[in-house]
């Protein structure tokens, strides 16, 4: 039917500029990969429990930066690790990068830095939470209208 | 007859002797009464008096007699009957007590008189005594100089200013005039005067050592008397007008120092002397007293003493010296070869992509021209270009390959594979060129050689392959035979390898491998020259055959690796060589013979290996990972638990689980300790499960980590459903080899 093949073209496209745009990477692909009539709702439980795991992470990281007396760079650290691990997990590219960097200002306990870091981490995720919200939804109404997206 | 007291007579003439006697007796009387006076004061003055009552009993004697000459006064002139009634009584009390005095005098005189000798006795008791106070005072004193030379004397190290000190402190202890101290020389036939007391730079006087006095002086160990005129004494004009000052020599032993040489004098005994001179100051009419002797003796000895310790101080610094300049020298060498093997390592690291790159570019487009379509002289000429960079990469990789063996970082990687196969491969790979020159070639497998081996196949090759071309290579015409077989331990044992001893065991079993031509041989004594790095034996025959030289020098190292041995015999020139090598190669435990792969490192598809119901373990902290671990797993086919501890893994891990994956770069969290407790925790290598490591890290410390703790495999973050997939396939599969590899490294 035409709908569905438009909504697959759409959907398609989408997922191919989230690669090209580098917000997800292989990693991802395989994730889908993974979906099939055992799990049918794979992805979206990963995604969900990323963007909770995330939320919790950033939350704590920013509690613990706020501190004016002392901060405890081993459990900004610790955050940070959890993060990037979550990330690479989901093919999070970006947030991992960040990430990344955000790991090296700790080590050099640079607050500031670690601050900026926190930031971005905060921008990249958000980016990604709306962008793969906007591909679950796409997912839906193709699913709805019965079509597949293998 | 005597005139009437009653008359008074004149004063005649005749009557001044009366008036004499008058005075005198007056005189008497008053003395008379004084003394007891006196007596008595004194006595009572002093304390020890013993005999008192004989004083009151001499001092009744004496008034009484003063009395008598008093009252004698009266009867001078006329007197009464009273008078001389009281003379008469006074008489008579005199007479009586006086005779009682006397008496008792009798008695009391030889007391006194014995006091007296005891007195004396005591006086000279008293003399004795202080003379020997004197003496042990003296005694003492000497003690004390002595204990003051010899703090004196140890309380350096330095030879000059102990003996220095010697001289200074014994001159001032007993007044001596002049001391010396004559040392032996290096050739030890003179003393020659070193140091003196008085003289501040002794000129270098020199005594022949074997003269009589001297001698006399070093046989003994005591001090002795000289004459102030043999040569040692005679070191200064003669400043007093009579009588030189006596004159003591006593030896000090010296160290025997191992800087003397003299080994030209065989009557020269071990023990060498120093001697010392003391004399007394000239004219002073002193002479040398026995403990004074005795110091000088005692002070000989801590002199030598004092002396032996500071040569071996003296000695023990020069070697610290000696030594740091070494460490010094050593650390700047050492320095210089880390700067060295630091460059050359970044110089290799450089060079490994630097040039690679260029070469693969090179040859894949030569070769890519080579399918076009080219004249002949085009063909030719892209042919040879493939040709030198084919040759310039293989030197390449050569050199690179090296160095990485000299570094002993190169390690074999083991694996299974089909033994048979490698020999085939090589076989081919040769033909082309020994068809082209004409040479037959032939491969004898014995029937005995396992079909499969565990080791490193493309060292192996590589080695067998090189072994092989340079058969080739050096043979111009003939054949080449190359026979495999399973070395069994009496042929092992090669009179040219005397120090390899192989010991074949159950899993393992040495391959020999001969490779016989019949070219144009080596001579006997380039043989030991093969096997070393760039060395080429200079027959012109293999001038043109180019090669870097390096070929067999890496064939040895890999053959020793794997621990075995290879070796090249020929009967001379133009007499062919035969080279055969030796190696140890595992045998893979076979349980079931349907499981094992024909080519298990050709491709990871082994198509859908069926997983379905094996139950798997993971853990992971992080619950995204976890989640999508997990449904990798479960695509697979696999029953996955999930725990988020190690406490939880632990306690639910059990022999159902075939698999445990367990991420380790987690920190705070020791994966490798969960290892190493399932290892304990299941002692039959059948029950345990097998146990993987996810991590992140690629080095080699994570690695070496989990290989540490016995760990079957460690997969890199993020995991890929096909990189999954082929990991566990193998590891399932292989299980029954886990004794002979060791580790799987997947996944870099």
């Amino acid at each position: 039917m035409d709908i569905v093949s438009q909504l697959q073209r759409q959907f398609i496209d989408y997922s191919a500029s989230l690669h090209h745009e580098g917000f997800v990477d292989d990693q991802f692909t395989q994730l889908q990969k993974l979906q099939d009539e055992n799990s049918p709702d794979f992805v979206v439980e990963v995604a969900s429990l990323f963007f909770e795991d995330c939320e919790k992470l950033i939350n704590n990281m920013a509690r613990a930066l706020e501190q004016q007396q002392g901060v405890d760079f081993k459990q900004v650290d610790a955050s940070v690790h959890q993060l990037k691990g979550s990330s690479s997990s989901i093919g999070a590219v970006r947030v991992k990068n960040v990430c990344i960097s955000f790991r090296s200002f700790c080590e050099a306990q640079n607050r500031e830095g670690c601050l900026r870091c926190l930031q971005q981490v905060t921008h990249e995720y958000s980016l990604l939470k709306n962008k793969l919200q906007t591909l679950f939804r796409l997912e839906q109404q193709l699913l709805a209208a019965g079509g597949s997206i293998k | 007859m005597e005139s009437c007291n009653c008359i008074e007579p004149q004063w005649p003439a005749d009557e001044l002797l009366m008036k004499y006697q008058y005075i005198s007796d007056f005189f008497i009387a008053l003395a008379y009464f004084s003394i007891p006076l006196e007596l008595i004061y004194f006595v009572k003055k002093s304390a020890v008096f013993p005999y008192r009552w004989v004083l009151v009993q001499f001092g009744a004697f004496i008034v009484l007699c003063g009395a008598t000459h008093l009252i004698n006064l009266w009867t001078f002139t006329m007197h009464s009957r009273t008078v001389a009634v009281v003379m008469t009584t006074a008489k008579v009390l005199t007479a009586v007590v006086s005779c009682a005095t006397a008496l008792m005098l009798v008695h009391i005189i030889p007391d006194l008189l014995s006091v007296k000798t005891r007195e004396l006795f005591l006086k000279n008791k008293a003399a004795e005594l202080d003379r020997e106070m004197g003496l042990i005072r003296t005694q003492e004193e000497t003690g004390r100089h002595v204990r003051m030379l010899t703090h004196e004397i140890r309380s350096t190290l330095d030879r000059h200013t102990i003996l220095k000190t010697t001289l200074v402190e014994l001159g001032r202890t007993l007044g001596l005039e002049e001391c010396a101290l004559w040392m032996p020389t290096r050739t030890g036939l003179e003393l020659q005067l070193s140091y003196t007391l008085r003289q501040q730079n002794p000129v270098g006087y020199t005594v022949p050592i074997h003269l009589p006095v001297i001698n006399q002086v070093f046989s003994s160990s005591r001090a002795v008397k000289i004459s102030p005129n043999c040569p040692v004494a005679r070191l200064r004009p003669l400043s007093g007008k009579y009588v030189p000052g006596e004159v003591v020599a006593v030896r000090v032993p010296l160290l025997h120092l191992s800087n003397f040489q003299i080994n030209d004098w065989p009557e020269l005994s071990t023990k060498r002397y120093a001697l010392m001179v003391l004399m007394l100051p000239s004219d002073s009419a002193r002479q040398w007293h026995g403990h004074q002797l005795e110091l000088v003796e005692v002070v000989a000895d801590q002199v030598a003493v004092a002396l032996s310790h500071a040569a071996i101080l003296e000695e023990s610094m020069r070697a610290r010296d000696l030594l740091m300049d070494q460490n010094v020298a050593l650390d700047l060498a050492r320095r210089e070869a880390e700067t060295a093997i630091r460059a050359r390592n970044d110089f290799l690291a450089v060079m490994n992509h630097e040039m690679r790159t260029p070469m693969h570019a090179i040859i894949a487009l030569s070769s890519l021209l080579q399918e076009t379509e080219l004249t002949p002289e085009q063909r030719l000429m892209v042919e040879t270009i493939l040709k030198s960079s084919n040759l310039l990469a293989t030197l390449i990789n050569d050199v690179l390959d090296v160095s990485r063996l000299e570094d002993g970082s190169l390690q074999l990687d083991l694996g299974i594979f089909n033994l048979c196969a490698v020999f085939r491969e090589v076989l081919n790979l040769i033909k082309p060129i020994a068809s082209v020159k004409k040479l037959h070639v032939s491969l004898n497998l014995a029937p005995d050689l396992p079909e499969y081996a565990i080791g490193d196949e493309k060292r192996l090759m590589q080695t067998i392959l090189n072994v092989v071309g340079n058969a080739v290579k050096f043979t111009k015409e003939g054949s080449i035979s190359i026979t495999a077989f399973v070395a069994k331990s009496e042929s092992l044992r090669d009179s040219r390898a005397p120090e390899f001893f192989p010991v074949p065991s159950d899993n393992h079993f040495y391959l020999r491998v001969q490779v016989k031509d019949s070219g144009s041989g080596i001579s006997t004594q380039d043989i030991p020259k093969l096997f070393t790095k760039f060395a080429q034996t200079q027959s012109t025959a293999t001038r043109n055959s180019g090669g870097s030289g390096l070929g067999l020098a890496i064939c040895k190292r890999f053959v020793n690796l794997m621990e075995g041995h290879i070796w090249i015999e020929s009967e001379g020139l133009g007499k062919g060589c035969t080279a055969i090598f030796t190696v140890k190669l595992g045998i893979p435990e076979r349980l079931n013979e349907s499981k094992l792969p024909l080519m298990p490192k050709v491709s990871s598809n082994h198509g859908q290996t069926s997983f379905s119901g094996l139950k798997v373990l993971v853990m992971d902290e992080n619950g995204v990972s976890r989640m999508v671990t997990k449904g990798l797993l479960v695509h697979l086919g696999f029953e996955v638990t999930m725990v988020s501890s190690s406490d939880e893994c632990l306690h639910v891990v059990s022999h159902e689980h075939k698999v445990v994956l367990m991420d380790v770069c987690v920190p705070g969290m020791d994966g490798y300790e969960i290892a190493v407790q399932i290892h304990e925790k299941f002692t039959k290598s059948h029950e345990r499960p097998l146990i993987v490591a996810l991590t992140g890290n690629t080095d080699k410390v994570t690695k070496e980590n989990c290989m540490r703790v016995g760990m079957d495999g460690v997969i890199l973050k993020p995991v890929s459903l096909d990189k999954m997939r082929s990991v566990l396939s193998d590891l399932l599969e292989h299980r029954f080899f886990r004794g002979h590899i060791e580790m799987k490294n997947i996944g870099d």
